[in-house]
């Protein structure tokens, strides 16, 4: 073996970073699991429960860490797409590929658990808050990504493609977000406003990150899943997979 | 040989040709922002209080989904005949050739959408100033929308079923537009003034000129790979 071929550069070649990501997955998935436990421990017994808002705030550890990683998940996706156009690597679309059906996941979750949220805090399953707005927007922008990235049959065009539009996406969003915030200030003026908790306890903050860092961990264990199962689709042709295949069976 | 300038002229003046010859495809679109514009009143009813307010939504709604409409036919004839394989491998700037090819389809599909919808903004009863504002703001919008949708139509060419996936692709990215097109003629109406609102639109017509036609080109090379 060269050294060139020893450095951390080599895996990534899909052959070599698949038994990798195989290797890898529960070292993410056992915090996973764990985090999430202890997280939800945190967020429904140890917490107090909110002075105004009772019981029903709770589910705001689901929803602002689930809110957080759709955001994170695009910029981390346009990160992967912006690799694979510039530097070429294959496996940086892969995962960019990867990655978008978690981060439309998470953003699905954060609109379904706003709207839980708000049916009891403000009386109305749905508001044209800035935020829920635009949130609704990134979900677009995710589909849109994957819609475009199943459509076309060539992979490579596919992975370039979903880049470019990827790319777009993370430019627009926050003209968009700002967009929505002054249409909304300008139409609602005095009503329901997303009223954040003026000063949140150390308990609370601690359960939040602990949720946030447990739905990381698990979009590392889903993005690790489905880039092996996309590498062994791609390279279904290729020696190393077949070998694989054959020592399965 | 010819300048860039002279090229993209050239590239204007085809596509003008070419729109005029088919004349039928333009006036669909047309005929199609005015049908839905005037289903509107026929869903929600004849008081013209409500309408009023909700005639500048309601125009520019239809504006995009009209302007959507045309996208298809913006690279889709040249990719069929080869013309844009030429233009690809053409010594001049792609992405300078594509400005052209989007300001002649704007000329031909957004323009006349501008001139239009101060005929059924009086069908809203909108006030005649709120018309003026209401064509401004379409006049520096609509630009931005036929610039940002010839990436999509650009990264959805040849592709099946590409006309619905250019709807998904391109309708999130023209919220920012929407919202302060149709903010402008409200905030007149409301006596606050349009002109913030205008020079928003202003500044993402800037902004899209500079940075769509090299999103688009890019778009264009890895459809024609």
């Amino acid at each position: 073996m060269t050294s060139e071929s020893t450095s951390w550069t080599r895996y990534a070649a899909p052959a070599a970073f698949y038994p990798l990501a195989g290797r890898l997955i529960p070292w993410f998935a056992v915090p996973a699991a764990v985090l999430t436990a202890v997280g939800l421990y945190m967020a429904l017994w140890a917490v107090p429960s909110d002075f105004r808002q009772g019981d029903a705030y709770r589910i705001m550890y689901i929803h602002v860490p689930a809110a957080w990683m759709s955001m994170w998940l695009y910029v981390v996706m346009a990160v992967y797409a912006a690799l694979g156009l510039v530097v070429r690597t294959r496996l940086s679309s892969m995962m960019a590929q990867a990655i978008a059906p978690t981060g439309a996941l998470f953003t699905f979750l954060a609109l379904w658990t706003g709207s839980f949220w708000g049916r009891p805090m403000w009386g109305t399953w749905w508001v044209w808050d800035a935020r829920l707005t635009s949130e609704l927007v990134l979900l677009f922008l995710y589909l849109g990504v994957i819609a475009l990235m199943a459509a076309i049959d060539d992979p490579r065009r596919a992975d370039r493609a979903g880049g470019v539009l990827a790319l777009v996406g993370v430019i627009n969003v926050p003209i968009i977000y700002f967009s929505v915030k002054w249409w909304n200030t300008l139409h609602q003026g005095a009503s329901i406003r997303m009223g954040a908790a003026p000063t949140m306890g150390k308990s609370m903050l601690w359960a939040i990150l602990v949720m946030t860092l447990a739905f990381w961990m698990y979009s590392f264990v889903t993005s690790f899943v489905r880039v092996r199962a996309i590498i062994l689709e791609r390279e279904r042709h290729a020696e190393w997979a077949q070998r694989l295949v054959d020592n399965r069976s | 040989m010819t300048g860039p300038l002279q090229a993209v002229g050239w590239v204007v003046r085809r596509d003008l040709t070419l729109a005029l010859r088919r004349r039928a495809d333009v006036l669909t679109s047309l005929f199609f922002f005015v049908i839905v514009v005037s289903l509107f009143p026929l869903g929600v009813g004849p008081e013209m209080a409500t309408l009023r307010t909700m005639g500048p939504g309601v125009v520019w709604v239809a504006a995009l989904l009209a302007s959507m409409l045309s996208l298809g036919r913006l690279f889709a004839l040249d990719y069929l005949d080869g013309t844009l394989e030429q233009m690809l491998v053409a010594p001049y700037p792609l992405a300078l050739l594509v400005l052209g090819k989007v300001g002649a389809h704007w000329l031909a599909s957004g323009l006349p959408l501008v001139l239009i919808a101060p005929f059924l903004g009086l069908q809203f009863g909108l006030a005649a100033s709120s018309l003026k504002v209401l064509m401004a703001a379409l006049l520096l919008g609509t630009p931005t929308l036929s610039l940002l949708g010839a990436i999509g139509a650009a990264l959805t060419l040849g592709l099946r079923g590409g006309g619905v996936l250019l709807a998904l692709l391109v309708l999130p990215l023209y919220v920012p537009v929407l919202i302060f097109g149709a903010g402008a003629v409200e905030s007149h109406a409301a006596g606050l003034g349009a002109q913030g609102h205008l020079s928003l639109l202003a500044a993402f017509l800037v902004l899209a000129a500079v940075f769509t036609p090299w999103a688009t080109a890019v778009a264009l090379r890895i459809s024609l790979d």
